[in-house]
């Protein structure tokens, strides 16, 4: 490891085991309204009338007809409005907002508005929505011939499940406007996101809009869109009402009113001659819900990752996201990647299976290579060292001798393990980062030779302030508390872009690491010092074409292999991880021990996602949405997960880092699944699997 | 109609006099501004809103002024100026156990509960003694250890 790898005490971790720590929801809450959200009932339906109870003094009901601004949440599009003025598209959708100062009072005004419905037909099921929000292709090679030549032809379909953040921060925001300015803060993953779009929905001018993030608990991706939306929400009513506007969610609204990782349908055929896949044949269809919110985004990296780590040479890949009358679906660590690897590494595993082969080899037979294509047609330009990687794992959980034993059972108890190889791309889908993001840092030194570091990325436990902190700090040779680091804020931070895409350490840490090298060449003693940085892009990539697909995704990836083994009991259907061994190569990790527990928590929702976690939507509306009914994985749930990190540097990134966060989420599931289908002896296609599936496929 | 609820917060002794319906954790939270207890779910389920009282781990979220009467109650604000914390508190830095945070004050006076019931306990018994506890980051492995540590290098404290 280098030295800047060596762990430190995180810097934010004495004030949170002290509970100093504070949260949108520690506010005093003194001389502020509280806010809650009139939502729509129905999955789809024209509002005919609202009728309000008679309200006390000092309480209000704000709806679209007051939005001063654009009544428009800027996400990605422009689709999701503030409050809904005529069609509510989901159950849940906002339909206005009632604030007042007592909570109590609130709740109870809120319960006694009627609204009056027109209901509509709603759509629930992606696969038969005629409204496709996005559609993305590409091709390479020549699958007809490929097709036409093939020895063997392989079709299958398969299903993933719509995954709750579940942070254990529900979202929140308070907002002030006073004097012409507008102040909104609260937990956050993106403080200029929630800029532009409270900006648009105020009408205010940029200039006095300030956005700052409070120390936030949890995100996952989920506090990356839906942010925005509750911030234009609180905004809109404090400016109507000149007062400080509070709106927390409860934990219920939250899982059934934000937004979660697209549910998928995957259908593959591939080709196979001489015992190898030379095509494959990929459709997608992602489960939008109601709005677009990040789905082009997430789709796009969905789809990018067709054909998952293994050069296949003839390749055709389509996705499409479609709407449906559902919670709209948004960012969830891995951000599309993981339903595409889960459809690809099944279907992997069984062509070998029938082919006789052990998954294991026939992947690494596959794996790609220096020097070989993308699935867009780019070029891996770092080593992979994915092989070595599995069989680090391999040896870890004794793969080969275990797959031997549990060849043939019979008994009650059963038990299976399985092998996935997957990565992340790191960093914005292809020139996002150059021509939408363009990413700015900046370092201040004052007279007394203190560093501060000025930066829009956003510390949500992943680790990211002591991350920068270490890296300015180790670039200036200076002592870790000569240099610091604030929550930001719009009004002092310039627009480094958002915290997603695992792109923070490797894309706005490297600017920061420049930034640090220039300050200390030009470090003047006594003197305040303010030095920039801005993206640059990397000269070796061959620029993507978003209209054709074709080029470098990514810079770079992140590699991971992921070992799960489970015990299945035949005759009740449960499902019990034994271990779960994960290989990840993120580069250089700017702190041990951080970087170790983004993969060890990353892994346990991975699994979660394999075996536990399934929110059940039906006909729109979400049946569980507590921790009683939508189990996330508890400390006794798993035995400890094990990790490693390989480390395969990459140049570009601050001491050779790159991507991290999101990687560890994509390989859990289809090692999950694999390993109890081996252990069952039944094929499987779809993740989350459930007791109940177990008991399903079993009789 | 007695005068109030007498109980002891912390080392003080505290007189509420509001409604003995009301949850612990707002009266905590709202009344006496001490925001180290969390609040994950108000339902019992996920442990961030954990105190100690009487000795034994609480949601606070489900406790009802009226019940904690003549009750001595340890809040984050409280046990952090304890040797024992500090003893958990280095465990839980060495390893860097803390993400998000949200779930770690309650973590914290789990881990108390789990080392004051068996000093040296198991992995199995830490995990059994934090289960109630909901953590949504860190996949519990660092927490586990740094409970571990702990106990060895905290060794005579509990
Ligand atoms: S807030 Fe009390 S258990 Fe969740
Ligand atoms: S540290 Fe985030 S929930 Fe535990």
């Amino acid at each position: 490891m280098k030295p800047i790898s060596k762990s430190v005490p995180k810097i934010d971790h004495c004030a949170k085991t002290r509970g100093l720590a504070e949260y949108v929801c520690d506010y005093d809450a003194t001389g502020m309204l509280y806010g809650r959200i009139l939502r729509s009932k129905h999955a789809k339906a024209d509002v005919l009338s609202i009728n309000l109870p008679a309200m006390p003094e000092g309480y209000d009901f704000i709806d679209h007809r007051r939005i001063p601004g654009l009544n428009r949440v800027h996400i990605v599009q422009d689709d999701t409005p503030v409050f809904a003025e005529r069609t509510v598209e989901y159950i849940g959708d906002p339909i206005g907002i009632i604030v007042g100062p007592e909570e109590r009072e609130v709740d109870r005004l809120l319960a006694c508005i009627e609204v009056e419905y027109d209901i509509l037909t709603p759509e629930f099921d992606a696969r038969k929505s005629p409204v496709a929000f996005f559609e993305y292709g590409y091709e390479k090679g020549d699958i007809a011939i490929a097709f036409a030549h093939a020895d063997r032809i392989y079709e299958e379909s398969f299903e993933t499940g719509r995954q709750e953040q579940m942070y254990l921060e529900t979202n929140g925001m308070i907002a002030e406007y006073a004097q012409g300015k507008m102040l909104v803060h609260g937990t956050m993953q993106c403080p200029y996101y929630v800029h532009t779009a409270v900006a648009e929905a105020t009408g205010l001018l940029p200039e006095d809009v300030i956005i700052a993030q409070d120390v936030t608990g949890g995100g996952f991706g989920g506090k990356e869109d839906y942010p925005s939306v509750l911030a234009c929400q609180a905004a809109v009513a404090a400016y109507v009402t000149g007062k400080p506007v509070r709106v927390v969610l409860s934990r219920r609204e939250d899982v059934e009113f934000t937004s979660k990782r697209h549910p998928a349908f995957c259908d593959i055929k591939a080709a196979v001659k001489d015992g190898r896949v030379t095509a494959m044949q990929i459709e997608a269809v992602y489960d939008a819900g109601a709005y677009t919110t990040m789905t082009p985004v997430v789709l796009q990296r969905g789809v990018i990752a067709g054909g998952g780590v293994y050069s296949i040479e003839n390749l055709k890949v389509k996705g499409e996201a479609r709407k449906t009358n559902t919670v709209p679906s948004g960012a969830f660590r891995g951000f599309g990647g993981p339903q595409m690897f889960f459809a690809v590494e099944m279907m992997m595993s069984h062509i070998a299976k029938d082919l006789g082969e052990d998954p294991l080899d026939f992947k690494l037979a596959h794996t790609a290579k220096l020097g070989d294509a993308t699935s867009t047609s780019g070029m891996h330009h770092f080593n992979v060292p994915l092989p070595a990687m599995m069989d680090e794992v391999a040896q870890a959980c004794d793969y080969r001798r275990k797959k031997e034993a549990y060849a043939d059972q019979q008994g009650r108890l059963r038990k299976g393990i399985a092998m996935s190889a997957v990565y992340h791309g790191a960093g914005f889908t292809g020139i996002g980062e150059r021509d939408i993001i363009k990413a700015v840092v900046r370092l201040r030194k004052d007279k007394d030779g203190y560093a501060e570091i000025l930066v829009a990325n956003t510390d949500i436990g992943q680790g990211l302030s002591t991350a920068f902190t270490k890296i300015v700090a180790q670039e200036l040779g200076l002592p870790f508390d000569r240099v610091i680091i604030k929550l930001p804020d719009t009004g002092r931070v310039p627009n480094s872009g958002p915290t997603v895409a695992s792109r923070s350490v490797m894309v706005v840490g490297e600017l920061l690491r420049r930034a640090a090298a220039r300050l200390k060449d030009e470090w003047l003693d006594g003197e305040e010092q303010v030095i920039e940085e801005r993206y640059v892009h990397p000269d070796f990539m061959i620029t993507f074409d978003i209209d054709k697909f074709q080029g470098d995704a990514y810079p770079t990836f992140s590699w991971a292999a992921t070992a799960v083994e489970v015990e299945v009991d035949t005759f009740t259907g449960d499902i019990r991880i034994l271990g779960a061994w994960g290989s990840y190569d993120i580069g250089t990790p700017i702190d041990e021990n951080i970087a170790v527990g983004q993969m060890e928590g990353g892994l346990v929702q991975s699994l979660g996602y394999g075996m536990m976690e399934s929110i059940a939507a039906v006909n729109g509306r979400i049946r569980n949405n507590s921790f009683s009914d939508y189990l996330i994985p508890t400390a006794v749930d798993f035995p400890a997960v094990d990790v490693s990190l390989h480390v395969e540097e990459y140049p570009e990134g601050p001491y050779g880092a790159k991507g991290a966060g999101e990687l560890p989420l994509v390989g859990g599931a289809p090692a999950t699944i694999e390993a109890i289908e081996n252990a069952i002896g039944v094929k499987l296609s779809k993740t989350p699997f459930l007791p109940e599936d177990v008991v399903k496929a079993l009789y | 109609m007695p005068a109030g609820i007498n109980f002891n917060l912390n080392g003080n002794e505290m007189l509420y006099t509001g409604s003995p319906e009301a949850r612990l954790l707002d009266v905590l939270r709202d009344e006496y501004r001490m925001t180290g207890t969390k609040c994950g779910c108000r339902e019992g389920e996920c442990g961030a809103c954990s105190v100690i009282i009487d000795g034994k781990l609480a949601n606070s979220c489900l406790v009802a002024m009226g019940s904690i009467d003549g009750s001595g109650v340890t809040t984050i604000e409280g046990y952090s100026k304890t040797a024992r914390f500090a003893a958990l508190d280095k465990a839980y830095e060495s390893v860097s156990a803390v993400q998000c945070g949200f779930c770690i004050p309650g973590m914290i006076l789990a881990s108390e509960c789990i080392l004051a019931a068996t000093p040296h306990p198991t992995e199995d018994e830490i995990r059994t003694g934090i289960s109630g506890n909901l953590c949504r980051c860190t996949g519990y492995n660092a927490i586990v250890k740094a409970i571990g540590i702990a106990a060895e290098e905290g060794d005579g404290l509990w």
